[in-house]
């Protein structure tokens, strides 16, 4: 059943529109309005995906639609106390949205490069910002990605210049305080050539409530750059999140990333890399769900041209009546020659009514490359369980710590010391009965 | 060592059990008391593994008959934690390795849970890696084992090291060291020997798995024993290692002279 968004919520976004635009001289701004504009009309015409569509067939994403969703206008006031226990140390900025809206007296820059509001850099670096803004998600074909653009406004920028390397991480933190909120988390992070840096994103909630986030990222990483992104997806239990991340990869770039998917009643995340001529990329995944959750993630690796390697370890643990999909298609394209590929995904049942599809998908064009993948859905290995029982651990801690192992895997992999043990912590208390 | 009137740790009589209802053991029989050191031997596929799991309760195997009692309970009876916190240790021939856990945090679990069960008080982790630190000292082992995951990229003779300091730790009653010395150069094999005679007692108990005699010249056994199709069929003193190594298994098959009495008698 395919249902058009509903009018009311298209005029919304024309509205916060209206408050940015009004501000700045008109014509400093027509190509920003002109997006918005092409992304409104996009709305109007796409439809919600059903499960007839082929990439979404295993998550049906009607309850968001029938569910009306309105956008914050303003932030809830919170201070630095009330977000004390959302932060990170040693960061080398922060920038916190709430409920999508940017909260200025939360955030803070110490970085030396440009980690700002896009309400306020789209002025400040407006033809950076234009070559690369909504040039890599795709807005013409999907709904979500048309609603993020249409509602443009505040949002993650990170410029950073060439040759500069960010020792520490950067931190967005956006969270969600309000039942039945919309929010349209943007993210746009342009890297020079050479440069490297460290972001992180984190999606979270005060309370658990019902909203929906439906949030763009968008990566472009020049010659040599090499970025790392940690996301980490832990909404509230009964909120909704759809996201995407589009990274464009130049030549001999290095992009890694680690995603983790705890939170969310439903959740959806689709990553799209393309690789040019002897770019990196690492896409690892963690998705660790109950009850009645459901986490999709869609990834998409191009090898569009030659010697570009990836890999890619991508993780389910599912217990409850909860269900974990994984797409992962690897494209090489014609040309790309040498393109080096490994993709594994590693699945772990809890329940006997939790679920896991799991689909590799492999598109190769070109004669001479390397392509490996793999794909396991099991339960826990009885020699494993033995062997911890066989040192005096219940059965039950056994398969708990082997289960927290086997996400701990993925975890490990975090780049951020303090985010990792701290993640850590919650998918031990997450698996310990 | 031997040791006159010493208590009986563990006694198996006539044990039989299956693996996807394959006999394996077809009636074993041994006797270990405190203060000895025994070690099983034979040939691939003779049993001595299972035999090994068996007592620990690995649950893919069925026992269908005899008996085991360890310090007069019935093993049989008890899960296989239930069996470590009574004071039986299994080292195994390939330790798992749990990505994700710190080796001293995994130490730490096994030791308080078995500890807690003895009933004495649990260490919190400055007192443990007082108490880790000067067992690995015994062990000659890096500190930094203590940090990485749980076998995780650990050497094949690290991983037995590590299997070692987890018996130092538990301080077990019977120990069973399952093929510990395979895959280990001599260096790790000296360290590895090391650590099971300095943790050898008058009140507690080894038996070594082993199918070759190398191991022998480190950790001198109190009794040899050959297996074969599931059973014990030869006992003796340490010399019988030396006559497998020499003359190999196959002379076992054809034996010319009477068996010597059972040491289990």
């Amino acid at each position: 059943m395919s249902r058009a968004l509903s009018q009311p919520l298209v005029l919304w976004g024309l509205l916060v529109g209206d408050a940015l635009l009004g501000a700045t001289p008109a014509s400093a701004l027509t190509w920003f309005k002109q997006l918005r504009a092409q992304a409104v009309e996009r709305v109007g015409v796409l439809t919600v995906p059903t499960t007839r569509d082929e990439d979404w067939r295993f998550t049906d994403v009607s309850p968001i639609a029938m569910l009306s969703f309105q956008p914050a206008r303003n932030t809830s006031g919170q201070t630095l106390v009330d977000i004390a226990g959302f932060m990170l140390p040693e960061v080398a900025a922060r920038l916190v949205f709430v409920d999508g809206v940017y909260a200025p007296q939360l955030s803070r820059n110490d970085s030396g490069i440009v980690v700002a509001n896009l309400a306020d850099a789209v002025l400040a670096h407006a033809s950076e910002i234009e070559a690369q803004l909504a040039r890599h998600a795709d807005f013409q074909d999907s709904v979500f990605s048309a609603l993020n653009t249409a509602f443009l406004h505040d949002g993650a920028v990170v410029l950073i210049p060439r040759g500069v390397r960010l020792e520490k991480p950067v931190h967005v933190l956006y969270l969600a305080t309000r039942e039945a909120a919309a929010s349209y988390p943007r993210c746009l992070l342009i890297a020079g050539a050479g440069s490297a840096a460290t972001l992180i994103e984190d999606y979270r909630s005060l309370s658990e409530v019902a909203y929906l986030t439906n949030a763009v990222t968008e990566m472009a990483l020049a010659q040599d750059a090499h970025i790392k992104h940690v996301r980490v997806q832990r909404e509230s239990g009964v909120a909704f999140h759809i996201g995407q991340c589009v990274v464009s990869a130049a030549k001999a770039s290095r992009y890694e990333s680690v995603s983790i998917a705890q939170g969310a009643r439903i959740s959806r995340y689709g990553l799209n890399v393309q690789l040019c001529a002897g770019a990196e990329c690492t896409a690892d995944g963690l998705a660790l769900i109950d009850g009645e959750q459901l986490a999709d993630t869609h990834t998409t690796i191009d090898h569009a041209a030659p010697d570009g390697r990836s890999r890619q370890l991508h993780k389910c643990i599912v217990g409850g009546t909860a269900h974990a999909v994984f797409n992962g298609k690897v494209m090489v394209r014609r040309g790309a020659q040498h393109t080096d590929s490994a993709q594994a995904s590693r699945n772990l049942l809890l329940s006997p009514r939790a679920r896991i599809d799991t689909k590799p998908q492999l598109e190769i064009f070109a004669d001479d490359v390397k392509c490996a993948h793999g794909a396991t859905v099991g339960q826990l290995d009885a020699d494993e369980v033995f062997y911890l029982r066989s040192r005096g651990l219940s059965e039950q801690a056994a398969r708990d710590l082997l289960t927290f192992a086997f996400g701990a895997e993925v975890i490990e992999r975090i780049p951020v010391a303090a985010l990792r043990e701290q993640l850590k912590a919650q998918a031990l208390a997450y698996t310990h009965h | 060592m031997i040791v006159n009137d010493s208590k009986t740790l563990l006694a198996v009589r006539g044990l039989r059990a299956n693996v996807n209802g394959i006999e394996i053991l077809k009636g074993m029989e041994l006797t270990v008391k405190a203060g000895e050191v025994h070690a099983i031997m034979g040939p691939n596929g003779s049993g001595k593994s299972t035999f090994a799991k068996v007592l620990a309760g690995h649950p893919a195997y069925e026992v269908t008959g005899g008996s085991v009692e360890f310090g007069g309970a019935d093993l049989m009876t008890l899960a296989p934690e239930a069996r470590a916190r009574a004071g039986l240790f299994l080292g195994f021939q390939y330790p798992i390795e749990i990505p994700g856990v710190a080796n001293s945090q995994f130490l730490r679990l096994a030791y308080n849970t078995v500890l807690t069960q003895r009933g004495q008080e649990e260490l919190d982790p400055l007192e443990f890696d007082d108490f880790v630190r000067e067992k690995m000292k015994l062990l000659e082992m890096n500190p930094d084992f203590l940090s990485r995951s749980v076998t995780e990229g650990f050497s094949g003779g690290e991983k037995k090291r590590n299997e070692i300091l987890q018996m130092a730790l538990l301080d077990p009653r019977l120990a069973i060291l399952d093929e510990t010395d395979s895959g280990l150069d001599i260096d790790a094999l000296r360290v590895v020997a090391g650590g099971v005679n300095q943790l050898s007692r008058p009140d507690n108990a080894v038996v070594l798995v082993t199918h070759y005699q190398r191991l022998l010249n480190y950790i001198v056994p109190d009794y040899v024993h050959v297996m074969d199709a599931g059973r014990i069929v030869k006992t003796g003193g340490k010399e019988l290692a030396l006559e497998l190594e020499t003359r190999g298994y196959e002379w076992e098959s054809h034996p010319v002279a009477t068996s010597p009495a059972p040491a289990s008698a």
